[in-house]
């Protein structure tokens, strides 16, 4: 009896090895080596910031692709997609490093609140109830939406300023906060030289009286930095100026002229004295020295800076 | 027995504490600010400019499209500026200012106040009428009415239902206004009756007001075709869709309009805006607004000038009182916060609301606890605990399956949760985020 039952099954199971070997050879579905290949050199972060449904579909799309334009792992940068570009014998396009810029001053000090917000912490739902906490209904709400979607640790809120700050060195520019943001404050700008950037940090379109009664930070749309900028990189329109980076080259003119502070510059070194404006010299303080010694700081340290100083 | 809707439903404390305050006018203020988008759809095209002096009832802006109405200037005096005004949210959004000067109305328009009955216009020129007067609906969704009353091809309007329910607690507006307008009401609603070519009319009131129901069933016997329907208190009978049920025992499906049902609905607010509009020729530039609260010294129905502040209002019911959470422009279900009481009243303002601390807190939310409850109360027949939960995950397919473009963002499933969730502020969120990925679908 256990032997019919042995053979049985045994036959049994032959057949059925026979039939599924047949069908793995006849229904075989090529897929490129190299995607694997590429998609271990991937971080695996699926974090979706070039653009694709995750590392696979990026993978995916490189091995596809003719050429690497276009194609950029903002987590891994350069040396991800070097290390892509050998696997397939393909030429690296070199794109510069990005990082998330968050574009509003308005801290707790100088844009007073006008009523309490008692709702669900969230940006997105306080946005779609009404214009916020304080009288500029473009500023940042500060109920953190693009801290609870950086899956890399990068973006936190100051609790000082109410504000949140970049860790440019753990941000990867995937995109994420820009995309959460419900008031389209966060922006990737080019990292710049040594980290060294100049940004418009306000993102308000109300005429200049009403941003500046809302805000003493604001941009109000005045135009000195566009008549300053000596490279056509500054344009004011809605009242809001916008510095372009890739046109911009650094020389800070327009941080100088700016009577509100809105245009911020970070990871500078000191002015000389005599290249301060001194008509603006007492509002606008010189960059500490630290800026000089650690080359990386974190995002927020010339804004609050200034803040201290202005109420002191 | 009376009827309702069928599906879900509250009934939350009426607190109708002006209930049976004569409607009193309030003066014209010093200065009005007349926003340019009142109305759902596109704001209206400006057709003064700063300088110009205008009456009561001139025309200031022009309808956007065909989806807008057209607005009119509620005081005389000079446009001081059109600029951007701090709207109820705390947005800022262009609006006209004029400064008052006397009081000089249009000569067009009939100030007198005898009861006109007759109207020989056709149903063109009555709706005609109403789009140049930019009479939208005064229930507070304020869908300009002349689009209502031209159905899509294909469809064909069967009956007028009339909403006068009033399901927001607080709010008596349209209740003071049955009371002393009825005649002109029920004109106004056979005049709707001709605009649609219909030979019927429901006016829906629900029975916590006995003496409305009473007075308009005595002047009803003097119309045709005109028939008042008491129906049993729940919120939100006024919905639309919950009021054709409630009425006509049809249900409108998903996505599809209520003329679908062969139903046109109006409030009776509008009925009554209809009415000045055809036969005395005045534009929609005032309108009763409830002023009310636990704390109001005076809780009164006001007769108000479209954009006059919000304070005014305050001021004439008794001022702030002491111990003031929130102000809320329109009912506490499903009226918003006010972000400052300078903004100005607008076509949809039904109510101001004083709420004080303790009532306007929101509480702590907590877990959910699975009890179904805002399913049960649900007049959608939503599940709005899984659409909150797909929003927050953003889980887009799943809410669109789950019909969260059909909320109507009444709030009844917030207002029972045990847990204090926020259901509606998630839905609100989804629902946006889903008609966005429709519409870009579609396009």
């Amino acid at each position: 009896m256990i032997l019919i039952a042995v053979i049985s099954l045994g036959v049994i199971g032959a057949i059925g090895a026979l039939l599924l070997y047949a069908a793995s050879k006849k229904f075989e579905v090529y897929e490129d080596p190299r995607i694997a290949q590429v998609q271990e050199a991937l971080p695996g972060a699926n974090c979706g910031g070039c653009g694709y449904p995750g590392c696979s579909g990026f993978a995916g799309a490189c091995v596809k692709a003719d050429t690497l334009d276009g194609l950029l792992c903002p987590v891994g940068g350069a040396p991800t997609m070097a290390k892509v570009a050998s696997i397939l014998g393909k030429e690296a396009a070199s794109a510069e490093p990005m990082v998330a810029v968050v574009r509003c001053n308005g801290t707790c000090s100088v844009r007073p609140r006008n009523n309490q917000y008692d709702g669900s912490q969230s940006c997105a739902i306080a946005s779609t109830l009404y214009g916020g906490e304080t009288g500029c209904s473009f500023g940042c709400l500060g109920y953190g939406d693009c801290v609870n979607v950086c899956t890399f640790d990068a973006i936190h809120i100051n609790i000082e300023t109410g504000l949140p700050e970049v860790d440019e060195e753990k941000c990867t520019s995937c995109g994420a906060c820009v995309k959460a943001c419900p008031k389209n404050i966060i922006e990737l700008r080019k990292k710049g030289p040594k980290s060294r950037r100049i940004y418009v940090s306000c993102v308000n379109k109300d005429k200049g009286a009403v941003a500046r009664k809302a805000c003493t930070n604001a941009c109000i749309g005045c135009g000195k930095c566009e008549k300053e900028c000596p490279f056509e990189a500054i344009t004011v329109t809605n009242n809001l100026a916008y510095i372009d980076y890739t046109k911009c080259r650094l020389c800070r003119k327009c941080v100088a002229v700016c009577p509100t502070g809105a245009i911020h510059e970070l990871n500078f070194p000191p002015r000389k004295e005599a290249a301060t404006d001194t008509k603006t010299g007492a509002d606008k303080p010189t960059p500490a020295p630290k800026t000089e010694k650690t080359p990386v700081t974190k995002e927020v340290a010339a804004p609050q800076e200034k803040v201290k100083e202005k109420t002191n | 027995m009376l009827r309702t809707f069928r599906i879900g439903g509250i009934h939350p404390p009426e607190n109708k504490l002006s209930a049976g305050k004569k409607i009193t006018t309030l003066a014209a203020p010093k200065q009005v600010i007349i926003p340019l988008g009142q109305h759902i759809g596109a704001p209206a095209v400006a057709v003064v400019k700063k300088g110009d002096t205008v009456k009561v009832g001139t025309l200031l802006a022009k309808a956007g499209g065909f989806v807008s109405a057209n607005i009119h200037s509620s005081v005389s005096g000079k446009v001081n500026k059109i600029d951007n005004a701090l709207d109820a949210s705390g947005y800022r959004r262009p609006a006209i200012y004029i400064d008052v000067e006397g009081d000089d109305w249009e000569e067009s328009i009939d100030r007198n106040e005898t009861l006109v009955k007759d109207c020989k216009l056709s149903s063109k020129e009555i709706v005609d009428k109403i789009a140049a007067a930019g009479v939208v609906g005064l229930g507070g969704a304020t869908f300009p009415t002349q689009v209502k009353l031209t159905p899509p091809p294909g469809n064909k309007a069967e009956i007028v239902i009339i909403n006068a329910v009033e399901c927001e607690p607080y709010l008596t507006s349209d209740h003071s206004l049955m009371m002393e307008k009825g005649e002109q009401i029920l004109v106004g609603v056979t005049l709707l009756m001709k605009a649609v070519n219909v030979s019927k009319a429901i006016i829906g009131i629900e029975n916590n007001k006995p003496d409305a129901i009473a007075h308009l069933q005595k002047l009803a016997a003097n119309f045709n075709g005109i028939e008042i329907m008491p129906l049993k208190v729940q919120y939100p009978q006024g919905g639309e869709k919950q009021l054709i049920d409630a009425v006509i025992r049809r249900q409108v499906k998903s996505g599809a309009l209520p003329i679908s049902a062969g139903a046109v609905v109006q409030n009776v607010g509008t009925a009554y805006a209809v009415y000045e509009a055809v036969q005395k020729n005045k534009p929609l530039f005032e309108r009763v607004v409830t002023v009310t609260g636990k704390g109001v010294a005076n809780p009164s129905n006001l007769l108000v000038r479209i954009g006059t502040p919000i304070q005014e209002l305050i001021n004439a019911a008794g001022g702030i009182p002491e111990n003031t959470g929130k102000i809320i422009g329109g009912g506490p279900m499903m009226g918003k916060a006010l972000i400052s009481a300078e903004v100005p009243v607008t076509k949809g303002s039904s109510g101001v609301l004083i709420m004080n601390k303790e009532e306007s807190v929101r509480k702590p939310m907590r877990d959910c606890i699975r009890c179904a409850k805002c399913v049960s109360v649900c007049p959608m027949g939503l599940n709005p605990t899984l659409l909150m939960n797909s929003t927050e995950f953003t889980n887009w397919e799943l809410a669109e399956k789950n019909y969260i473009t059909d909320c109507i963002e009444c709030g009844s499933c917030s207002y029972t949760c045990p847990a204090n969730r926020p259901l509606l502020d998630y839905i609100r969120l989804g629902k946006g985020k889903v008609m966005g990925i429709i519409r870009a679908r579609k396009s």
